[in-house]
């Protein structure tokens, strides 16, 4: 079977953000990057599947060179060859011209299975998947608990609401993302990442963008509520919040 | 015209519905607002829709609708958008339109804005106000391309009880072409797993743990100071994805929602997915390392810092 996983780079979870000077993205040179996390959740499917069915597992992302790291650490986790879709203004490009700059390379390799997280964890629009199933033709499902591939088809765990859950079967060549936590991660050992420094990543140009949306402004978000934020050492503090619990919000 | 779509199962109209109408009210301005429900035998849910002041309510009813599937899905609203020719289509942001609503959109190559909290202006010229970054920083998004816009509103940024009533909309039937022949995926009857064996919706006080408790063996940390407090113990999704807490223990939008008197988050950043399921407990206590976490803007009272030093501290203070 051959999978394909669709991997972004997005700032690590540590990572202050500061704008641009017209406050419309973010100084990336400023960022330190990590995998999206509930890439790794499909990358981690992947190799399973592999495990269990053979074949190929193919990483893909597209963005400026940087995200060749992700790459390399997914290679390092055990994919077999990865596919960079390169371009500068594709780190900071919505869901639509990414979706059209993967599928732009990923069209011809005959994918069987194609996996993405259910969302970013940067911009978060939650559409690269489906947009992308879209593009090659796929039919998809989202928010997947559990793959089972039997016969041509799979049968899929799909997550609702509330605590339900829903099975859910097509036809393969089919389109998934994948919910986080739905295994547990393996990281990679140093014979895999001895080893993912010969393997492949093959470099394809980003098409033509034809963007579906502007970001006229970034802010920090503004408060909710008026926080009392209590200062102090750990024992000041921690005497200071109860009294308030105790008395001002009569919460314990 | 703004055309909004309802989400329903099992004949019962989801509560987020009526929040995506009242989205679509505000939306409008002077442009009118129609109301689509779609399934097997809606007639009543399109009676109870017809309250809303709205310009029309619309039934799509197809025996092909009865189950949910993205594909007749997507090809009975492409025939409505095609039938009425709305301006902007809203829909609210839950689990269903997550799978559907990128198909449509990127069927008829318009845009879609996803999990809008707040909107700016009316009709055509409107922005949409959205969390990026996991809440860390809010995006204003213009839309680029022709109409339909899309636009999914997220559960709880607008009020179901805003919605003004009419005094009783016309509700007209629309067949749209189904092709049974193009439904790729099948379906089972949806279940939940073994029945939750904790109920945080009924827990008066609730502790929750984070990513900032770092290891499993640091929650007994947290438990102590939730029995401290006769609180609950509960989590955010991933304590729970590690296995380091029961998933019955989750708060958020794939947990539980909680509303007590008093929530305190530990180590929670504060991303949108656990906020939703928190933001209406009365009192908000944060502890977080990080002075610029999303947790801070709902939080009462906030405390910066490492908490290893600061709930032993609490579990002291509570004891005196």
């Amino acid at each position: 079977m051959k999978i394909a996983v669709c991997i972004k780079q997005v700032p690590t979870r540590e990572w202050q953000p500061r704008l641009t000077d017209d406050r419309t993205w973010i100084r990336e040179q400023d960022a330190s990057y990590e995998m999206n996390e509930p890439d790794a959740y499909a990358l981690e499917e992947a190799l399973r599947l592999r495990e269990k069915h053979g074949g190929d597992v193919v990483v893909c992302a597209a963005g400026p060179a940087r995200v060749q790291t992700v790459l390399r650490e997914a290679l390092a986790r055990g994919a077999d060859r990865a596919i960079h879709v390169e371009g500068e203004a594709l780190g900071a490009a919505d869901a639509a011209v990414v979706a059209d700059a993967l599928a732009a390379a990923m069209e011809g390799e005959g994918f069987d299975l194609v996996l993405t997280g259910l969302q970013s964890d940067d911009q978060g629009h939650g559409q690269t998947g489906v947009t992308l199933a879209t593009r090659l033709g796929m039919p998809h499902s989202t928010i997947i608990m559990e793959v089972q591939v039997q016969d041509g088809r799979v049968r899929l765990k799909r997550e609702l609401e509330g605590g339900w859950f829903q099975w859910v079967s097509m036809p393969l060549p089919a389109l998934l993302t994948i919910q986080s936590g739905i295994n547990q991660l393996r990281y990679a050992t140093l014979k895999g990442i001895m080893a993912a420094k010969k393997k492949e990543i093959r470099r394809v140009a980003a098409p033509a963008a034809v963007p579906t949306q502007r970001i006229v402004a970034l802010s920090v978000p503004e408060k909710a509520k008026q926080t009392q934020m209590i200062a102090g050492a750990p024992a000041e503090a921690a005497a200071e919040l109860v009294r308030r619990l105790r008395e001002e919000a009569r919460a314990l | 015209m703004i055309l909004v779509i309802a989400e329903q199962r099992g004949g019962a109209l989801n509560r987020a519905s009526w929040e995506a109408i009242a989205a679509a009210q505000q939306l409008a301005g002077d442009l009118p607002v129609s109301v689509a429900v779609l399934g097997s035998g809606v007639d009543a849910l399109a009676g109870e829709l017809a309250a809303a002041d709205v310009a029309e309510v619309i039934a799509v009813d197809d025996p092909l609708l009865s189950g949910y599937t993205p594909d007749a899905v997507a090809m009975a609203i492409e025939g409505l958008v095609a039938a009425r020719t709305p301006g902007t289509v809203v829909l609210p942001h839950t689990y269903q339109t997550r799978d559907c609503a990128p198909l449509i959109a990127a069927r008829l190559r318009r845009p879609l804005v996803t999990d809008v909290t707040a909107i700016k202006g009316t009709g055509a010229s409107a922005t949409f106000v959205r969390q990026m970054f996991q809440g860390k920083l809010t995006a204003e998004v213009a839309p680029i391309g022709d109409a339909p816009v899309f636009v999914t509103v997220q559960v709880g940024a607008f009020r179901a009880d805003a919605v003004r009533r009419g005094s009783g909309a016309p509700v007209s039937r629309v067949s749209v072409a189904i092709d049974a022949g193009r439904i790729r995926q099948t379906t089972e009857a949806p279940f939940q797993e073994a029945a939750q064996a904790v109920d945080l919706g009924q827990a008066d006080r609730i502790v929750a743990v984070g990513r900032g408790i770092k290891a499993q063996e640091h929650v007994a940390l947290a438990a102590s100071l939730a029995t401290a407090m006769r609180a609950e113990l509960a989590a955010s999704r991933p304590i729970c994805d590690n296995g380091w807490l029961p998933m019955d223990r989750q708060v958020g939008s794939s947990g539980q929602t909680v509303a007590p008197k008093l929530y305190v988050a530990l180590g929670i950043s504060g991303a949108i997915q656990h906020v939703v399921g928190m933001k209406a407990a009365r009192t908000i206590v944060a502890i977080n390392k990080d002075a610029d976490a999303p947790i801070f803007e709902v939080a009462d009272y906030g405390i910066v810092g490492d908490l290893f030093e600061i709930v032993p501290a609490l579990i002291a203070a509570l004891e005196t």
